[in-house]
């Protein structure tokens, strides 16, 4: 039997925005997904060919292999200080940093805090696994009370190094971020709901509306010990207990 | 687009990660460092104590900077054009080290017609938005040991090439001169009188002003050290430069050191009485 192909129609494809680089991330991270989400948005918002990248250390440090759009790589939690600088200079360019809870909520806190409380028109990506995953799973600011990591073995006590932090709340209680949200993609639903909130983040910046950040609960099957399935499962039943789902300002 | 920032010495430790990133990706920067009494919080007076930090690193890895000295606000003010320019042509970061002295200076400079930016090359590497070409990529990361060796092997071709091209420094009464003092920026500057002092006295002292700190002119101040008895080093530091002074003399001269540090500020009066200890 043969099969006309002409009569096929596309239903799934690579987003125009992304390249065809192959990920380095470990199977059931949700890094992946996210890059197509952001990829599908660019596309969405035909906004690619204006768009700035800036790449993180962590994990995701090679995200400007992943989007055929003008990138920067940039000092371990300096991104958003950086995407300043490109927004303040170029304000016609369509500027995002992609940056995980060691970078954005750690070493970059300076950075972080201060870019939003100045309300800089940019779109911030935050992924939050509640851990380093790329040096080998080391505690993180965000990483959970008990959770066992490489520095903490018998698990993050909070006696000796505090609980963990909630950095979208802390940016909430300034007045000039105008979206901040916390997603997820455990499951279709909320995939489906994390693309609308950082379609929202990146039309607010289109718009001239100012700062939008959007959090995104992520896996490290890896470092967790777990299988993405399980991973999974945790993020739904246990991370979103202490880092609620929803919108924490919403001023567009 | 042209870019630039400021700080006096605790700052500009902290914008050492950037200055190292900056020199990695190739980015052009003019940096002006404003020297302050150190070590620590130190004090707030004149100093030329970052001499190693600007011109032997200061961040992490294998890298240089152009490093300037001006020694009067107009020189200043010639230097910092001179900076943009070189920034431009090298993509490199180019710091201009003055010091507290110069940087609370009041002076009347004549100021060269601006540039139109808009007339400057378009920086093609930049990341202004990939419409219509390859998507740009800025960074100073290469996983790949040899791809690094090769990223650093680059750079190394252009500072030898600015080494090369880019050698600036000022000789003041040295084609007769017995001693020469070395000194750079507004210690520089207080040498001219210092020289001027001397020779009122029948001693036949010159003065060699290096104005690019890296490049270092060690082959200038080579020459004239085959042709002179001391090279007396000045500072405000416990001896910085004095060691790339004694590099470029080496055994062909004797090379003493005077210096004064955390904010103190030489006299002409006091610089002569050491110039006066190396006298025959």
């Amino acid at each position: 039997m043969s099969v006309n192909l002409d009569n096929m129609v596309k239903v799934f494809e690579r987003p125009q925005s992304l390249t065809n680089a192959k990920s380095t991330y470990c199977p059931g991270c949700h890094h992946g997904i996210l890059t197509r989400i952001i990829g599908n948005v660019l596309d969405e918002l035909d906004i690619a060919d204006r768009t700035v990248g800036i790449a993180p250390v962590g994990c995701s440090v090679f995200a400007y292999l992943w989007y055929k759009v003008d990138s920067q790589q940039v000092p371990h939690g300096r991104a958003s200080a950086v995407a300043t600088g490109i927004k303040r200079a170029r304000p016609e360019l369509i500027v995002f940093s992609y940056q995980g809870d060691g970078d954005f909520a750690s070493i970059g806190t300076a950075e972080s805090i201060h870019a939003a409380n100045r309300g800089e028109n940019i779109t911030v990506i935050f992924v939050n696994n509640q851990i380093y995953g790329m040096t080998g799973g080391e505690m993180a600011p965000t990483t959970l009370v008990g959770q066992k990591t490489t520095t903490s073995p018998e698990g993050r006590d909070p006696s000796q190094v505090g609980y963990p932090i909630r950095f979208s709340e802390m940016i909430a209680t300034l007045e000039a971020p105008t979206y901040v949200t916390r997603q997820a993609l455990f499951d279709t639903k909320h995939i489906m709901d994390a693309t609308k909130a950082i379609k929202k983040a990146f039309q607010n910046q289109v718009d001239g509306k100012g700062y939008s950040l959007v959090e995104v609960l992520s896996t490290c099957p890896t470092n967790w010990r777990m299988s993405p399935v399980q991973s999974n499962k945790h993020v739904a039943e246990t991370v979103t207990k202490v880092f609620p789902l929803g919108d924490l300002i919403d001023r567009g | 687009m042209r870019t630039m920032t400021s700080s006096s010495s605790p700052g500009i430790s902290l914008k050492q990660e950037g200055i190292s990133y900056l020199a990695g990706a190739n980015l052009p920067c003019v940096i002006v460092n404003v020297v302050r009494g150190g070590p620590g919080l130190g004090n707030i007076a004149p100093s030329q104590c970052d001499y190693f930090q600007a011109t032997k690193g200061g961040g992490h890895g294998d890298y240089r900077l152009i490093v300037l000295g001006p020694s009067t606000v107009p020189e200043a003010g010639e230097l910092t054009m001179l900076a943009f320019e070189l920034a431009d042509q090298y993509r490199i970061p180019v710091m201009i080290l003055a010091d507290g002295l110069l940087g609370q200076m009041m002076e009347p400079v004549e100021l060269p017609d601006p540039i139109d930016p808009a007339s400057l090359p378009v920086k093609e590497w930049a990341t202004t938005g990939a419409k219509g070409r390859a998507p740009n990529v800025i960074l100073s990361f290469e996983m790949d040991p040899e791809g690094l060796q090769q990223i650093n092997n680059d750079l190394q071709a252009k500072y030898q090439t600015i080494t090369e091209n880019e050698l600036r420094y000022e000789e003041t009464d040295t084609e007769d001169a017995d001693i020469v003092i070395a000194a750079y920026g507004t210690i520089g500057r207080i040498c001219k009188s210092v020289v001027r002092m001397a020779r009122a006295e029948g001693i036949k002292v010159g003065l060699f002003r290096p104005i690019t700190l890296w490049p270092f002119p060690y082959e200038p101040l080579k020459a004239l050290s085959e042709r002179v008895d001391t090279v007396l080093s000045v500072e405000m530091s416990a001896g910085q430069m004095w060691e790339d002074v004694r590099l470029a003399v080496a055994e062909r001269a004797k090379t003493p050191f005077y210096g004064e540090t955390g904010g103190v500020v030489p006299t002409p009066r006091s610089i002569l009485n050491e110039v006066k200890k190396h006298v025959r």
